[in-house]
């Protein structure tokens, strides 16, 4: 029969971890390319936050606070958490939309490390997030929201928020490897995200609700981030609330990490 | 005679479905293996147990020597594969997903971009080069696919059926590519519903249905197992049709086959053929054509697995 005649290297064994992470870096450079051909992905990310921004700076914030500036002054670090969490959802419609398209497959089947391109999405996820963030109290600043504490208190801000959306991507992660098609975790993302953060203390202060919902937002962790990100951003930060949403994403990757990690294993 | 691609007994269950029951298969290198099947027959599962993406509940498999479990990652580094569903993504120009394959494979920048450009051009894709693959078409997607599965310039290639849903000259253009393949040496192992596919490219043939390969050798040798010829008969008053139908049916002990002016029946005798003749004549029907021929693969088909080729609809009711 005819000899192979391309001049086969000699395959390797396994993936050194420092290749891996190069693979990882391509992967996350997929993601984030189509951001020049469709610049417009940038603003979609911060659309919606961006209306909540104003609608209830303007529409509400004069009924709830003295006035709208001193509404948003109390909101944005609020709805800043909001966005943070639906932007989580964009990894898991990503994952679902390589898993139903073949991508996944195609990837799988080339000799890179078996981690890159579920680590490779949460990185580039992770630099969407940032810039999303930043966005956000960019236009706050904007409309008249002033940061009251410094730099640091900034960075803090921005560690934390990237600390929790990286624990909560992997719900993210295991609803977009559990759902049948992407728009289904977008879907999942609003049925969650608008009950959990609507029952909080982002948009009103707790004790203007009845006292059984009090007891739940107390406990719901968007408060407790969005009161470490108030004093992160304007009054100075508490060690009580930052420590609290910690310890909640930490739990939260405890507990999804695995099961996440083992529905992609179980799917493919 | 070295194997390129070996398996023996696999077997992989979805749930109540036994996608795979035990198949053996052995590819030399260098050639074509057609792996022909109806919808459902378990093809495509049989590729993707073989490209290290499922494993399987029993069995063995090695690719290029290598075993597809215990040794995932080197089969990964000798392999391209181009599934069922064009997977190239979408939001991604035609350039980006092939530069994407160059890096994952430690090409540096300027190599997968050289590498990139000279598989945009040998697929006709240059002029589509820096556009997003969502405004292919889906025959310009197809190639990107297949270019994308090249850019390693494997030794075994899978494709799944690499036709489906092209037009029959991006088809012959295909299939020219792959003869070009195999003539460097590659190893292509292609699954198809075509039987004209399978008899154009393939060196070998395996039909697989339900999840077993039901015959395999070369499509001579399987047009032969058959037993062989058909009968032809066309009348010159297509309103005769019924009677030489009813003859056929009576001579040759088989129901016929309809098409438009013609009836078919295979024959395994030589008595048959006067036999026909005489009876027709007897009944004053003239004869404007009248042949014995080779069974097509398509009769092969029919005979193996009960069901045409392109008739999955009786078989998606029934649970493996
Ligand atoms: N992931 C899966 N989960 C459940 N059932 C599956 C899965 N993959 C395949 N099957 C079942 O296994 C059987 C074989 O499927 P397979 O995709 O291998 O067939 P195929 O020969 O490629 O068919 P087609 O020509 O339609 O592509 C089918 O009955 C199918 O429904
Ligand atoms: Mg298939």
């Amino acid at each position: 029969m005819t000899t192979i005649s391309a001049p086969a290297p000699v395959p390797t064994r396994r993936v050194s971890p420092l290749v891996g992470i190069r693979h990882t870096m391509t992967l996350a450079w997929r993601s984030l390319v189509q951001i020049k051909h469709n610049p417009m992905e940038l603003l979609d990310l911060s659309i919606q936050p961006l209306m909540f921004v104003l609608l209830f700076t303007y529409v509400f914030g004069g009924a709830i606070a003295d006035s709208p500036t001193d509404y948003l002054r109390f909101m944005l670090p609020g709805i800043m958490v909001q966005n943070a969490l639906f932007a989580t959802m964009t990894t898991g419609f990503g994952l679902n939309t390589d898993l139903t398209k073949g991508v996944f497959d195609r990837l799988r089947s080339l000799p890179i490390a078996r981690w890159a391109p579920l680590a490779g999405r949460i990185l580039a996820d992770t630099v969407k997030q940032a810039w999303s963030i930043a966005l956000l109290l960019g236009i706050g600043m904007v409309l008249g929201f002033r940061i009251g504490t410094g730099p640091l208190g900034v960075l803090g801000a921005f560690a934390l928020l990237l600390a929790f959306s990286l624990a909560a991507a992997w719900i993210s992660v295991l609803v977009g490897v559990l759902v049948s098609e992407p728009d289904k975790v977008q879907i999942f993302g609003f049925m969650v995200i608008f009950p959990l953060t609507f029952t909080s203390n982002v948009f009103v202060p707790t004790e203007s609700m009845p006292g059984w919902l009090q007891a739940w937002v107390k406990v719901n962790p968007v408060s407790t981030l969005a009161d470490a990100l108030r004093g992160l951003l304007v009054s100075g930060p508490e060690s009580g609330p930052i420590v609290t949403s910690l310890l909640w994403g930490l739990g939260i990757a405890v507990v999804f990490a695995p099961l996440a990690v083992r529905a992609v294993m179980r799917r493919v | 005679m070295s194997y390129a691609i070996r398996a023996e007994g696999l077997v992989r269950r979805f749930g109540e479905t036994t996608a795979l029951a035990g198949v053996d298969l052995g590819v030399r290198a260098g050639t074509v293996f057609g792996l022909l099947g109806p919808n459902g027959a378990g093809k495509t599962t049989a590729v993707r147990v073989l490209a290290t993406l499922l494993r399987p509940d029993a069995g063995t498999a090695t690719v290029a020597g290598y075993d597809v479990f215990r040794q995932a990652h080197q089969v990964r580094q000798v392999i391209g594969l181009t599934g069922q569903y064009a997977s190239v993504d979408e939001t991604l120009t035609g350039t980006e997903n092939l530069l994407l394959i160059g890096r994952l494979l430690g090409y540096s920048r300027g190599d997968a971009r050289a590498r990139a450009r000279q598989l945009l051009a040998e697929f006709h894709l240059s002029d589509a080069a820096d556009r997003a693959a969502k405004t292919y078409s889906g025959g310009m997607r197809r190639r990107l696919d297949l270019a994308a599965s090249l850019v390693g310039r494997p030794r075994v290639l899978f494709l799944d059926e690499p036709t489906t849903g092209l037009d029959p000259r991006s088809r012959t253009e295909l299939w020219g590519i792959v003869r070009d393949l195999v003539g460097s040496g590659v190893t292509v192992l292609l699954t198809t519903q075509y039987l004209e596919e399978a008899d154009q490219l393939a060196d070998e043939i395996a039909v697989i249905d339900h999840g077993r390969v039901i015959a395999q050798g070369t499509s001579e040798e399987l047009k032969a197992k058959v037993g062989g010829q058909a009968l032809v008969v066309r009348p010159a008053d297509p309103g005769d049709l019924a009677m030489v139908v009813g003859v056929l049916r009576e001579v040759a002990g088989a129901e016929p086959e309809l098409n438009q002016h013609t009836a078919t029946v295979p024959v395994s005798g030589g008595d048959v053929l006067p036999a026909v003749v005489r009876r027709l004549e007897d009944a004053d029907v003239t004869i404007a054509e009248l042949a014995l021929r080779g069974a097509s693969l398509d009769e092969v088909f029919l005979s193996l697995t009960g069901h045409r080729a392109e008739d999955g609809t009786e078989l998606a009711e029934v649970p493996a």
